[in-house]
């Protein structure tokens, strides 16, 4: 297609529609091929690329399902209350609070002002990690000669800026973040036990219980020993569902997560949000 | 234990900001450390000062059992600072002691420990704050001290905020990790009078609250003075 024109120029970007590619964003999400949902509930369907990043504001009670698909997806979190960044994940909070240092279904994940911002309904991975967070610009030079968002080997902290600034916030608005997928254990001494993936198919569903700023960077996990960069598709799917309610076994499980869930009511209820 | 209400401000400035002393708690009396000082901070309070590229800073349990919390940033751009999760990556281990280096969110050093006389120091716990204590142990503990609010308080006035905390150091705090993940606070490891050293790798910013937790073991349930003593380069 001649493009010496701005009328070929402009054929030739509008002939591009339609064009699929494995990562990216289907919209609207209701025409993704799969919903585990009604279909008309589905509000975010994306394939997000290894060292790739993407960000979304979800609506309290959306639910999220990150699947890692190739068997060598790592989705770092990072979480917002979505129109106050100054109350934001706190893991620390998260593992403290919950005696547990591990990730899995039915933890809560805590805000730094005692409430949750979303809560883990679902896991088939069992490999996460709260501690090691993420990869950085200097740490992934070292490892894999670059670590620049461009680059071949993204540091998951260049890319966490990057969606971190599409939302009105900077670096110091970045705490230590959680990592699903690949998995880190602790061995009575405090080393670290790399157990890498579940293998392909994982996934993990979160529950908003505030209307919550969701930043992910796929990319390596930082203690992976592996020399080579590797890091493959994730998938990303949410859906309007209903946040946690009193009596549901996830409110009642352990008296730290009911006081935090009556905590985080109690909050939206004062602004008329619940 | 004592009650450690001893204190000696040193009449120094840090990064420009003036010393003050004499306020009451919960925020204690302000001890402000300089470059040579030594400071005595008193239970509950805080204290922060600007250790220079090569400085010493020692900290001594004066009491035992007492939990320190600590932050510290690149004095010149406060947007470095501490990481948990990178000092964690780098030495391979979530306990800190002798040869351990802190290390900054981008991955670069920011002091090391020289020297450590107990062995092992929390980086997973964090701080306690008010919030996280209604849900550790209930909403009676709203009124009590924390020390995210000394962080907050002390941390304004070298520009820092809320956004500026992070997962900090706990010297003296003894969280082990099960097999099946289960962690908590237990029984420290200290004694009166053991002492760690950290040796700063460039002009940084610390802040220490002098944890005033007084529901869990990290300070035997009562809180009690530590003694900050900066030394000049080697």
């Amino acid at each position: 297609m001649a493009t010496a024109t701005t009328y070929g120029a402009r054929d030739h970007a509008r002939a591009q529609e339609g064009t699929r590619a494995e990562a990216m964003p289907v919209v609207p999400a209701s025409t993704w091929p799969a919903p585990p949902c009604e279909a008309g509930h589905l509000v975010w369907a994306e394939t997000v690329a290894g060292g790739g990043y993407t960000h979304r504001v979800l609506a309290r009670g959306t639910e999220l399902r990150l699947t890692d698909l190739s068997g060598d997806a790592c989705a770092h979190l990072l979480l917002y209350a979505a129109d106050r960044p100054w109350e934001r994940l706190n893991v620390a909070d998260t593992v403290k609070v919950q005696w547990n240092a591990y990730l899995g279904e039915g933890q809560l994940l805590l805000s730094d002002q005692g409430r949750v911002l979303a809560s883990l309904t679902a896991d088939t991975s069992g490999r996460h990690d709260a501690l090691c967070g993420t990869s950085t610009l200097v740490r992934n030079t070292r490892r894999y000669g670059d670590g620049a968002p461009q680059s071949a080997s993204p540091a998951g902290r260049e890319l966490f800026k990057l969606a971190a600034a599409k939302n009105g916030l900077g670096p110091r608005d970045l705490p230590p973040s959680l990592s699903f997928f690949q998995g880190v254990s602790i061995r009575d001494d405090g080393s670290l036990d790399f157990t890498g993936s579940a293998g392909p198919g994982g996934s993990v569903t979160l529950r908003a219980e505030q209307d919550v700023t969701v930043l992910i960077a796929n990319v390596p996990h930082p203690v992976d020993p592996r020399p080579a960069y590797t890091s493959t598709a994730l998938e990303v799917l949410a859906w309007r569902s209903a946040a946690t309610k009193p009596g549901d076994p996830l409110w009642e499980a352990t008296p730290e997560g009911r006081r935090a869930f009556l905590n985080t009511v109690e909050f939206l209820a004062a602004r008329g949000l619940a | 234990m004592s009650t450690g209400t001893s204190t000696s401000a040193t009449a120094t400035t840090t990064a420009g900001t003036p010393t003050t002393s004499g306020s009451t708690p919960p925020s204690g009396p302000d001890t402000t450390g300089g470059t040579g000082g030594t400071t005595v901070v008193p239970a509950r309070a805080a204290w922060s000062s600007v250790i220079r590229a090569g400085e010493t800073l020692t900290i001594t349990d004066l009491h035992g059992n007492q939990a320190v919390d600590f932050l510290v940033y690149d004095a010149h751009d406060p947007s470095v600072r501490y990481s948990a999760p990178d000092t964690i990556q780098a030495q391979g281990n979530i306990f800190l002691t002798a040869g351990s280096v802190l290390m900054s969110d981008e991955h670069t050093p920011l002091m090391t420990v020289v020297s450590d006389d107990v062995g092992r120091h929390d980086t997973v716990g964090g701080a306690c704050s008010k919030e996280s204590n209604t849900l550790r142990y209930g909403h009676h503990t709203w009124s009590q001290h924390a020390c995210v609010d000394n962080f907050l308080a002390r941390g304004a006035r070298h520009g820092l905020g809320k956004r500026d905390l992070v997962s900090n150091i706990n010297w003296y705090m003894n969280v082990p990790v099960e097999s099946d993940g289960t962690l908590g606070i237990v029984d420290g490891l200290s004694a009166p009078g053991l002492a760690l050293t950290l040796r700063a790798e460039r002009d940084v910013l610390v802040l220490v609250s002098n944890c005033p937790q007084i529901n869990n073991p990290c300070n035997g349930f009562e809180p009690t003075a530590v003694r900050m003593s900066v030394g000049t380069a080697a």
